[in-house]
């Protein structure tokens, strides 16, 4: 056992030097401070790294000078700063551009310096994790709760044997229930891992049995950890795992290679090698008889080697029955880390009452995530659904109204800067400023181009270049934080495994109020039923006194606007760039080309149909996001050759071919 | 606004009072190829505003072999082959004396078979993958082995992180750079399921189930870290879901080899503190000349700009080249480059860059840890290190080096002692 | 004398005078680049222009086979630069291995032992394909040794494309906007498909140094420029002769009319999905052939070059240059192509309007991008409708 004094008196000397520092000049340094013990470690502590931390803390802890524990807090925390000139250490604090240094011992101010005539002493997270486990006996019962909090994740972090003792004997005085809870679990957890006496040890696995956190399943998977294991016979008293059958389990030449690596056969003579000896023997311009200008083919430099071997000059090569005979001749086998065999089969027996729950909740998470992409194609699609799918028009700077809405956003956060009242404001002014560039496009250019799609097509081509350059020139070609409220930020969790970014929630409920919403306008409302008159049958409509310019208008207007609004949602999930529309422009067409033109359920569809079939293919091969996009385009497009009319296809009239 | 576009105007003259003429060509003309628009100007803007802060001090420190220096500033546009032709326009038709130029390895490499037909001479300024070297190329960024490899040693030793997810953009850089790094990893005894590797398209958004899976490696008993090649724009979406998941930096350490002060601008870093940069240089750094420099950036372009890596590299190629053409007494691309093998310039980080035959730098290797101003605390730097053209973690660069001064060769095999080729490998 | 043989070109040749005017137009043009050039001339033309010149040529060639397939037979692809790439794509390669294969021939004669042809292979892929962190030549490559086999390619690769897609899509009666956007999905997946590492054709880096010609080490520059220059002409010679053959008959009459009214064709009794994926097929391999001769006088060809958006470039200069005349489709390629380099590369002086500068390079794109909303809102006949006017007033 260490000596570690209690907190309470750690506090009482620090205290009592205080007092006593008043009385003693402050340069001269006591024998019995901590100072001295410090420059006994002057380098390890100016430069701290991992691989010397621990001797540091042990020198420290076995001198037990006062102070210890206030000083490791604050070297922790980069307070602690080192004077090149005379190595010592001091505290700081700043004043303006400089800094005050603070005596470690005495705790008075020394000296007043300029940042660069002392260097600041930053440990790296590795370093302070140490520290941090050094520091948890102290700390686990600190008055502070936010203290205690941070000893225990030091101790999810790092455990060892030694945190068990004061681990169990702080949970008795433990009076947060949170905290309480959680210091039980990390003394299962560590109990688990490391108790002595197996009674004990067998009983924390078990109840860990099905639990699907990561800690749990990490602490799992550290005591069935297996090393790979080659030998003549299976070793005794290891604790194999398994042995591993040669072409079942492992194939040869894997087996081969392993053999080679542990130094029991001799390795492959590769092309490379029998070149590289074949040159070492060249004798008047031919090798083993071979002349050099023949040696271009694999059977000719064979038959100079076999000369060779005949006169004796190299050593034979292996045959080719060798490799067969040294793997048969020995056995391959996995051998677990931990000993003990009971603790391995309960770990393993505990793992797999894991694995059934685990695959169920990974395909739930994958369901979420799918589900969140869905939405986002949704809201990036919705807007042209209207103006594409109701309309008709092929509006190439629908990606641009999605930048448009996005800056509207990053613009009023410029000014408010509160993130909650920014938001609240961002989504109606989104809105209208893209609702007026809909608008204004609309009666500029696409009215007088309805008898023309095709060149409808080309004309919002040119608006989309002009807008992405426009917002080049103004925003710059950097991109532009658009911040989400705090409310926002962080996850909402399930558990270790399921668990999406409330911004992902928050657009999916964006993504369902907009399909409300337009279903209602469409179905329910006056202007709906004039927009439905209206593509229908202009001329008709406006016989009935419908005036099809006012609705054209509008309904442009509306389908841009709702770009805007998912431009800012887009923006705080994502980066908020002049290309940003453009992204997703040619995905939002195939969403509604797929999901079936005219009808918003189709590019519910649509959506859906996408998300998904990304998510599947992602996981498929995770490794390759870039595959997984080709292969849902190519899917897309065998898709509409075979179904053209999309996922929900109009029928009759309303289809309107 | 108008000095801005002022400088941002193609051709920017800047001329000084009479200067005597010598046999040198007055004035001595620099050529800069950043892309000025498309998708690469939101790096590269920032490095021709570098050079044109250069020449502007060496023009009021009197000039060049008593020339003034010009600058000739082409836009090619973040569209690489475009990079050959204005290269070739810059070396034949402005008959420029040195190139400061590309920030992808694609644009360098549509440009390198022109700078080698031609014989002229680029500075090449950023971070890239190695397994190269040209005659007339310097490379003024880091190799591999002076961010990559130095970084992952960092998570070995000092984080005792253990199993890796090795995260990038789909192109070449990354691509090569992880293939080392695997290399590199497992020569160190991971194991192969112990690193987890990712590619992603460019600007890709959808990070959830990558940052998912990142986050279940941990199942694995140990203690994981993230290597990030991710480039530009991508890395916003990235910081949001990893804050959004809430991954610490004590958790999870992620080290990015594309972030520095440029990108952190567009996003908010409170969450993203303690998470880590590794490059040769941060603004943070704390000493005379540094402080000089960003003084006098911020007075050039503005208040709220930041420096960053890149523009390092341009400031000590640029001073190198200029010392080395007073030292050879001529802009001729053959002397300046003799001129050149060993020049030594002070590092902004401290220390001392010197230019080895092998046309790369030695460079320290700084470790940043992001802060909640978008700044980096260093935490770590090392001594500098030579940068080397061909990796020793690839079995087929091993054998290879470049030693332009005394091999002659920039793709030398040491086995079969012999030049693989002169040009360079594009 | 005039036999039936020639008889009817006479007559084609004489019904059109503008494809004449068109060539000698051509010739001329090709002559006094020549005279002026630096490999063979006064050198008052220097070699980066004369490529710029070339590449345009080619630029021209596209854009007259997008101007069939849309002016005339009114599909809208956004899907013909991918054609034009894939022939860049499969010159390239062979471009890039034969260099190699010089390269690595020449250092591996140095060794003691001669290599053997699977030492030759490994040592050339790992040269290509070293920078993307790969020693193994893919699959891709097995015809790239050889010109022949490679030239083959150009026009069998995205002539097979064309005609597998344009036969789904055309068989299930995908028309107007919906083809477009299926082309544009085409155009993406491949995009997507040639940027991943993974395909063998290095990724995002793509095939590089393609101006230096395998064998022709010797030629400088300005004379290979020429030489590609004149190819250019060539081919943008005799795709136009073609083209202008093609759509002046019969055939021509009914591709123009499945365009003005497909169903009232194939009411006719007219098999309109085969007349268009002919036209379909036909531009594409005319796309790639444009595409072979431009990527090596550029010198690289990525994936970038495939985007979605550059075959939507591709529809603006033929909308800008006017639709269903040949004539005009080179017009805009040329004009807008050698107006976007001329504006970008610092040609045109910056205009202070005392409040602000306008820069060219920031604000050329959004000039553009109004230039073409006010022609296709006012001058739908683009820049050739202006000539028509001005021939037929007189």
């Amino acid at each position: 056992m260490r000596s570690i004094p209690s907190l309470a008196r750690l506090a009482a000397t620090v205290l009592a030097l205080g007092i006593l520092s008043v009385l003693r000049p402050v340069v001269a340094l006591a024998q019995d401070g901590l100072q001295p013990i410090l420059q006994e470690y002057q380098a390890e502590i100016a430069k701290p790294s991992r691989s010397t931390v621990e001797k540091v803390l042990s020198g420290l802890m076995a001198a037990d000078r006062p102070g210890t524990a206030e000083f490791l807090l604050r070297w922790q925390d980069r307070g602690v700063y080192a004077r090149p000139t005379d190595g010592l250490f001091f505290y700081a604090e700043e004043i303006g551009d400089a800094l005050r240094l603070i005596d470690i011992d005495s705790g008075a101010a020394v000296a007043e310096v300029s940042s660069r005539e002392v260097s600041q002493i930053r440990p790296n997270s590795g370093v302070r994790a140490v520290i941090a486990a050094a520091l948890v006996p102290f700390e686990l019962n600190a008055p502070d709760p936010a203290r205690r909090e941070a000893a225990l994740d030091a101790i999810a972090r790092s455990g060892d044997a030694s945190q068990i003792d004061p681990l169990s004997q702080s949970i008795e005085t433990e009076t947060d229930p949170a905290l309480k809870q959680r210091k039980e679990r990390l003394l299962t957890l560590l109990t688990a891992q490391f108790a002595s006496a197996l009674p004990y040890r067998l009983a924390a696995i078990e109840g860990l049995a099905g639990d699907t956190s990561i800690e749990a399943r990490s602490v799992l998977n550290q005591l069935t950890a297996r090393v790979p294991g080659v030998g003549t016979a299976l070793p005794t008293g290891a604790n194999i795992a398994n042995v591993l059958e040669v072409g079942t389990d492992i194939s040869e030449v894997e087996a081969y290679d392993r053999l080679v690596s542990a130094n029991l056969a001799p390795p492959r003579q590769s092309a490379t090698d029998r070149r590289d000896v074949l040159a070492q023997h060249i004798v008047d311009g031919a090798v083993g008889g071979v002349p050099l200008h023949l040696l271009n083919t694999d059977a000719a430099r064979a038959r100079a080697y076999e000369a060779l071997e005949a006169a004796g000059t190299v050593p034979p090569r292996a045959a080719e029955d060798e490799v067969a005979r040294a793997v048969a001749a020995h056995v391959f086998y996995e051998v677990y880390t931990e000993p003990n065999p009971e603790v391995t089969a309960a770990a393993e027996d505990a793992l797999s009452a894991t694995s059934h729950t685990l695959g169920l909740y990974q395909t739930l998470d994958l369901v979420l995530d799918g589900l969140s992409l869905a939405s986002i194609f949704f809201l990036a699609a919705i807007g042209l659904a209207i103006t594409f799918g109701v309309m008709g028009v092929i509006n190439m700077a629908h990606g641009e109204f999605i930048m448009m809405g996005a800056y509207t956003g990053y613009v009023v956060q410029l000014f408010v800067p509160d993130y909650t009242v920014s938001l609240i404001i961002a989504l109606p002014l989104a809105f209208v400023v893209t609702f007026g560039a809909g608008v204004a496009m609309e009666r500029l250019v696409i009215r007088h181009l309805y008898t023309r799609p095709l060149e409808t097509l080309l004309a919002t081509f040119g608006i989309s270049i002009a807008l992405q350059q426009l917002a080049k020139n103004i925003f710059g070609t950097q991109a532009r934080p658009l911040t989400a409220p705090d409310w926002l930020s962080g996850a909402l969790t399930l558990n270790d495994i399921v668990s999406i970014s409330n911004i992902r929630v928050a657009i999916f409920v964006l993504a369902l109020i907009f399909l409300a919403l337009l279903l209602f306008i469409l179905k329910r409302t006056r202007l709906g039923l004039e927009v439905r008159a209206v593509t229908q049958n202009p001329g008709m409509a406006a016989s009935m006194g419908i005036d099809p310019d006012r609705i054209n208008m509008l309904t442009f207007g509306l389908g841009s606007g709702i770009a805007g609004i998912a431009g800012v949602a887009i923006g705080l999930y994502a980066q908020v760039t002049s290309e940003m529309g453009a992204n997703y422009i040619v995905q939002s067409f195939m969403t509604v080309v797929v999901g079936g033109v005219g009808n918003v359920w189709g590019t519910l569809a649509g959506a859906s149909l996408i998300g998904f079939l990304q998510k599947g293919i992602e996981w498929f091969n995770p490794s390759n996001t870039l595959a997984a996009q080709t292969y849902m385009i190519l899917f897309i497009i065998l898709f509409i050759q075979f179904r053209p009319k999309g996922i929900v296809a109009l029928k009759g009239r309303a289809a309107g071919d | 606004m108008t000095k801005r576009t002022f400088m941002a105007s193609l051709v920017a003259t800047t001329v000084l009072a009479t200067a005597p003429a010598l046999a040198q060509d007055c004035p001595v003309k620099v050529g800069v190829l950043h892309s000025l628009s498309g998708t690469m100007a939101i790096s590269e803007t920032t490095l021709k505003d570098t050079v044109l802060m250069l020449v502007e001090q060496q023009n009021a420190k009197g000039g060049l072999l008593g020339c003034p220096i010009e600058a000739v500033v082409v836009d090619p546009a973040s569209d690489w082959p475009l990079f050959a032709e204005k290269a070739r326009e810059l070396l034949t038709v402005n008959e420029v004396d040195v190139i400061f130029g590309s920030w992808t390895s694609v644009s360098r490499k549509s440009a390198l078979p022109v700078l080698e037909e031609l014989n002229g001479l680029m500075f090449y300024p950023v971070q890239y993958e190695g397994e190269e070297s040209s005659r007339n190329v310097f490379y003024t960024g880091a190799a591999p082995n002076q961010q990559a490899i130095p970084a992952v040693d960092y998570f070995l030793e000092e984080l005792g992180v253990e199993s890796f997810a090795l995260l990038g953009t789909d192109y070449v850089y990354p691509r090569t750079t992880n293939n080392i790094l695997d290399a590199y990893l497992k020569s160190k005894g991971v194991a192969a399921e112990d690193i987890f590797v990712n590619y992603t398209p460019f600007g890709h958004s959808d990070w959830a189930t990558i940052v998912a899976d990142v986050v279940a490696l941990g199942a694995g008993g140990k203690k994981v870290g993230v290597i990030s090649t991710i480039n530009g724009d991508a890395n916003i979406g990235f910081y949001k879901e990893l804050a959004a998941a809430g991954v610490s930096a004590d958790d999870i350490p992620v080290v990015a080899f594309s972030v520095g002060e440029e990108e952190l601008s567009g996003l908010d870093t409170t969450e993203l503190v303690g998470h880590l940069a590794a490059w040769n240089y941060f603004q943070s750094a704390d000493t005379e000349i540094n402080a000089a420099f960003v003084k006098a950036w911020k007075a050039y372009a503005g208040e709220n700009r930041v420096t960053n890596d890149p523009m390092e590299a341009h400031y000590i190629g640029f001073n190198m080249w200029v010392n080395a053409v007073t030292q050879a007494g001529t802009t001729d691309v053959d002397a300046v480059r003799e001129a050149m093998w060993g020049q030594k310039f002070p590092n902004l980080t401290g220390g001392t860059a010197v230019m080895l035959p092998n046309h790369h730098l030695t460079k320290p290797v700084l470790i940043g840890e992001i802060r909640a101003d978008g700044q980096f605390d260093i935490i770590s730097q090392t001594e500098e290190v030579p940068g080397d053209a061909w990796t020793d973690y690839l079995p087929e660069s091993a054998p290879l080096t470049s030693d332009w001064k005394d091999l002659g060769c920039g793709m030398y095999n040491t086995e079969t002692k012999t030049c693989v080729q002169m040009t360079s490998n594009y | 004398m005039s036999t039936p043989e020639i008889a009817p070109r006479r007559r084609f040749l004489a019904e059109n005078p503008s494809v004449l005017w068109f060539l000698g137009c051509l010739a001329l043009f090709t002559l006094g680049v020549t005279v002026l050039s630096e490999g063979f001339g006064l050198a008052l033309i220097s070699t980066s222009m004369v490529k710029i010149l070339g590449m345009t040529l080619c630029l021209c060639l596209i854009a007259v086979a997008m101007d069939v397939v849309w002016g005339y037979c009114g599909i809208l692809s956004l899907g013909h630069f991918a054609f034009f790439g894939l022939g860049g794509y499969a010159i390239g390669m062979w471009l890039m291995y034969a260099r190699t294969q010089g390269i690595v021939v020449e250092s591996l004669s140095a060794t003691p032992i001669p290599p053997t042809d699977i030492e030759i292979e490994k040592a050339i892929a790992s040269q290509i394909f070293g920078v993307v962190g790969s020693n193994e030549l893919p699959w891709l490559w097995g015809f790239a040794h050889s010109l022949t086999l490679q030239l083959m390619m150009v026009v069998l690769v995205p002539g097979l494309l064309a005609l597998v897609f344009g036969w789904l899509a055309f068989r299930s009666r995908v028309t107007g906007v919906y083809l477009s956007i299926l082309t544009q999905a085409m155009t993406l997946a491949l995009s997507l498909y040639l940027f991943q590492n993974d395909t063998g054709l290095r990724g995002n880096n793509g095939l590089s140094g393609l101006q230096n010609i395998p064998g022709l080490d010797h030629v400088p520059q300005s004379a290979l420029s020429l030489w590609f220059f004149w190819a250019s002409a060539l081919a943008l010679g005799l795709g136009y002769l073609v083209f202008a053959w093609l759509v002046s008959g019969k055939f021509g009459s009914v591709i123009r009319a499945i365009r003005d009214n497909e169903a009232r064709v194939r009411f006719l009794g007219y098999d309109v999905e085969s007349y268009k994926l002919m036209i379909f097929t036909l531009t594409a391999v005319v796309s790639a052939i444009a595409g072979a001769l431009y990527y090596p006088q550029a010198g690289i060809i990525n994936p970038a070059e495939i985007a979605p958006i550059a075959s939507i470039y591709l529809a603006v200069w033929v909308a800008i240059g006017g639709r269903g005349r040949l004539y005009g489709a080179v017009i805009g390629a040329a004009v807008v192509s050698l107006a976007s380099s001329w504006f970008t590369g610092g040609g045109a002086p910056n205009i202070n309007l005392g409040f602000y500068t306008i820069n060219w390079t920031d604000w050329w794109l959004v000039l553009l991008g109004l230039g073409f909303v006010a022609v296709t809102l006012f001058f739908p006949r683009g820049i050739g409708g202006l000539f028509d006017m001005i021939v037929r007033k007189p």
